[in-house]
């Protein structure tokens, strides 16, 4: 146990946009929620997995609707005790703790306010060790967990609370309502108990948020070896690539952003091609033809000389990057996870390597 | 009938003469005073004894100053203000200026969020409470506060909110009051929008003091018969009066008019400017004539904003940086500087100390001081040294680029002298001869631009129509800044869809620029 304030929640927030490989929105509106709920309310407690009672009440904390809105909008000030009212009274009891869902991007910050603001502990634990575009696709759906009963307020004081029969019905109902509701709205989702969240949840994800974003901003200052050495070494990452971006196609289908990153190799990569793929996160990427990463692992385009991660819809001509693979969550590599976030979901025609594997050329650094 | 343009930077106070047919008849690069009107007048004497032309010939004069910006990184001359959002319920999770710093933030006298503002669609998420903007208002009164910044959710969708609670704080606080209204300033983004009218309230003192130094100093010269303007961050030109209601819109003139500046002396449309300084290189890139504009957030003293800013690169590459040699035999070439002591400092001036452009001096690349100081220096130490001084710019340049296509490349600055003539990814490589004072011309240059933005479904209005309509609204705004109609172009048509709107809605962005006319 451990208190998280201001300064934490700036390094978090540089680390979910990390582990956001690509997508889960830019955090700096969520960062500014976070600390104004901390401002105010004061510092908040970050729990570890096993400190949580087994038969407590855990409740992740998310966002729902579009980034642009809530960059407008924000968040109301009553929307969290709205959530920890609609949430304990369905259930009976009290909320014990919250959690992020997703450790990338603005929905690593929500639950750091919804805790500040409640005066509940937050549980170093999310559902994805990264960010994933579509609402099933977290750990605990391996477990047999269910997105139900699904809370939903926005900032004028409406509240209401889902049963569905399936996920696709959960998206469709409550996309309805996020619409109608102004566009951008608080969620509760996969409430579980403490002994669950323990055996499905990716533990320790906020921590490992915080010191990715520490270590990204002293990255320049370490004098044993050279920054990208660092950079490498604290992320446990694999070097890809480094290239200087000479394409960015998109496509908005649906509610996702697709498209495809091309690279010019610069430095040791002079000479070859390579290009990522994504759908608000990225799914692959490959060089001169050969596929050198896929999800569920995490491919992440950083600023080759800052490091400072660059989500798809920020990739532009001419940018210089560096692409970096790190590990998923082991449970993502089950028959199960492969199931629900492997590459042939994706449209991607490859089976699932591990990441560590697939870099044995020689084109990764290890 | 003659344009003055005039630059006040941080080093240097440049000025410049040009005729109907823009060409320079004189031009003038002094120091920046502390006072800066000092500098201003002793340039614009300079220019006018220069050219010996007739200060009333003189019809349009024109301002670039970094002064605002300054005010903000510097915290100084900034008046008190009050903050006022509308947007309650919404909102007020994120307090108004939750993250400043400190030394920053006490600029706000009061402030409040109440009720009022917009969904996306326009619809209200509450009535614009009145009797709480009054109450607002009458308190600001109490304190003496005389400048408000008011922002609203969605305002760039719908901004009738925001002209209301104007009107009632004019009501309130009588006519003299300095309103700011976010939809005026800044476009998607409450923050960073709010952000930066929040600093346009602030900087009015500001805006007032260099715009009355202007007007005296030319009145002192007899320049009685000119039309004044300044410089905006878009490379285009605003009112006295505009300036003194949007201050913040002069933060980047600098940058904007050295890119203009160089584009106009070269005569391109599209080209990376590359600017050298006494201590630092910016580079920035025109496309169609004006500046390309940055794409991320800009902050402005710890300050988050959304300003249309150009995109520039900065590296410590100027005419001063300090060369050295490396025991490994690597011959490095700043980020330090001796800046504006060069002409102290330098070998070829008699000083003591090896700079970039002693080594353009004494590979014979330019005339400066006096070539036999640095005679002395080892011809492969000077060539590893240029080597370095290449590479730094050639990568750069390379960052800079649309294409992969050989860019056309303008060189400017007083320490453009230091780069080769040969560099990679460049298909041409321009010296202007007037380049030491690009910035001054780019602010004698500038056009009158109007910029429109809005939110369209096209289900409910289609492409064409909202185009067209956005267009004639762009042309409308070009107009009212000063545009003579027949010059009025069609410079940027941008229309983003949004992934998560219902409909087919997108973000239309137009900006239209025409000639300035003679009032």
């Amino acid at each position: 146990m451990r208190k998280i304030g201001i300064s934490e929640i700036e390094d978090i927030a540089l680390g979910a946009s990390l582990l956001g490989a690509g997508g889960g929105g830019d955090p700096y509106v969520g960062k500014l929620v976070a600390i104004g709920a901390v401002r105010e309310c004061g510092d908040v407690t970050l729990l570890d997995p096993e400190e949580v009672p087994d038969d407590a009440l855990v409740v992740p904390i998310a966002m729902m609707g579009a980034p642009t809105i809530l960059a407008e909008k924000a968040v109301g000030e009553g929307e969290y005790k709205a959530l920890y009212d609609i949430v304990s009274s369905f259930f009976g009891k009290p909320i014990y703790a919250f959690m992020p869902i997703e450790a990338g991007g603005v929905n690593s910050m929500l639950p750091i306010a919804a805790a500040a603001r409640l005066g509940l502990p937050l549980v170093d634990v999310d559902g994805m060790g990264r960010a994933f575009p579509e609402l099933q696709m977290v750990t605990f759906t391996i477990g047999g967990g269910c997105s139900t009963p699904m809370a939903l307020v926005d900032e004028k004081g409406n509240s209401c609370i889902f049963r569905t029969v399936s996920n696709k019905w959960t998206e469709e109902l409550a996309r309805s309502v996020t619409m109608s509701c102004g566009g951008s709205v608080s969620v509760s989702l996969y409430p579980m108990e403490g002994a669950f969240m323990k055996q499905y949840g990716v533990k320790g994800i906020v921590t490992r948020s915080q010191q990715l974003g520490s270590a990204i901003r002293m990255v320049k200052e370490c004098t044993d070896s050279s920054p990208e050495e660092k950079f490498l070494e604290i992320t446990e990452g694999f070097r890809l690539f480094k290239g200087k971006i000479s394409d960015v196609k998109r496509e908005v289908r649906g509610a996702f952003n697709f498209g495809k990153v091309i690279l010019d190799g610069i430095g040791d990569y002079k000479g070859k091609s390579a290009y990522v793929e994504f759908q608000n996160e990225n799914l692959s990427a490959v060089i001169d033809d050969e596929i050198l990463a896929t999800v569920p692992d995490l491919i992440c385009v950083v600023d080759s000389e800052t490091f400072t991660p660059i989500p798809t819809d920020a990739l532009k001509y001419g940018k210089r990057v560096m692409v970096v693979g790190l590990k998923c969550f082991p449970l993502w590599r089950t028959r199960e996870g492969i199931e629900l976030v492997g590459p042939r979901y994706f449209g991607i025609d490859t089976d699932y390597i591990p990441l560590e594997k697939r870099c044995k050329g020689g084109n990764a650094n290890v | 009938m003659y344009k003055l343009g005039i630059d006040v930077g941080g080093t240097n106070t440049d000025a410049v003469l040009i005729d109907e047919d823009l060409k320079v008849i004189a031009s003038i690069k002094s120091h920046t005073t502390a006072d800066i009107y000092d500098g201003i007048l002793h340039a614009v004497k300079t220019v006018l004894q220069e050219s010996g032309i007739d200060p009333a010939m003189i019809g349009q004069a024109m301002l670039g100053t970094t002064q605002c910006t300054n005010a903000i990184v510097e915290r100084k001359h900034l008046a008190p203000i009050g903050v006022l959002r509308l947007g309650a319920p919404a909102t007020l999770g994120i307090p108004p200026m939750v993250d400043w710093a400190e030394d920053l933030k006490h600029i706000a006298a009061e402030v409040s969020v109440i009720p009022g503002g917009y969904e996306y669609d326009g619809k209200e998420i509450a009535p614009l409470d009145k009797e709480a903007a009054r109450a607002f208002f009458s308190r600001l009164k109490e304190k003496g506060i005389l400048s408000v910044a008011i922002s609203c959710v969605f305002s760039t969708v719908r901004n009738d909110q925001e002209q209301e609670a104007a009107k009632l704080c004019r009501e309130v606080m009588g006519d003299d009051v300095h309103v700011s209204i976010s939809s005026e300033i800044g476009s998607m983004g409450l923050i960073e929008r709010e952000n930066a009218t929040i600093l346009n309230a602030a900087l009015y003192k500001v805006a007032e003091a260099f715009t009355e130094g202007f007007a005296k100093s030319l009145a002192k010269e007899g320049i009685t018969n000119a039309d004044v303007y300044l410089s905006q961050n878009d490379g285009t030109l605003m009112t006295m009066e505009y300036a003194r209601k949007y201050p913040i819109l002069t933060i980047a003139c600098g940058p904007t008019n050295s890119i203009r500046g160089a584009g106009y002396l070269s005569r391109q449309k599209d080209a990376i400017v590359v600017d050298v300084g006494g201590t630092t290189t910016d580079l920035g890139v025109i496309q169609t004539g004006f500046p390309r504009e940055s794409g991320v957030a800009v902050t402005i003293g710890g300050v988050r904003t959304n300003f249309r800013m150009p995109d520039v690169i900065s590296i410590g590459l100027g005419g001063g940086s300090i060369v050295r040699s490396l025991p490994d035999g690597t011959v490095t070439v700043g980020p330090d500087s001796v800046g504006f002591k060069i002409t102290e400092e330098a070998l070829c001036f008699g000083g003591k100390v090896c700079t970039a452009t002693d080594i353009a001096v004494r590979l014979g690349m330019t005339n400066l001081g006096d070539p036999a100081k640095v005679a002395q220096l080892d011809e492969e130490f000077a060539r590893k040294a240029m080597g370095t001084i290449q590479a730094m710019v050639e990568d750069s340049l390379d960052a800079m680029k649309v294409s992969s296509d050989d860019a056309d490349v303008i060189l400017v600055g007083g320490g453009s002298i230091i780069v080769p003539d040969n560099l990679k990814g460049a298909g041409t490589v321009r010296k202007p001869e007037q380049g030491g004072v690009a910035n001054a011309i780019g602010a004698a240059i500038s056009k009158v631009s109007g910029n429109y933005e809005q939110l369209v479904d096209y289900n409910e209005i289609p492409r064409e129509t909202a185009l067209k309509n956005a267009k004639e609204e762009a042309a409308k705004l070009a107009c009212e800044a000063g545009a003579i109609p027949d010059t009025i172009e069609i410079i940027d048509v941008e229309d983003v869809p949004l992934a998560y709107y219902p409909g087919n809605t997108c973000r239309v962005k137009v900006r239209a620029a025409g000639d300035l006319g003679r009032k």
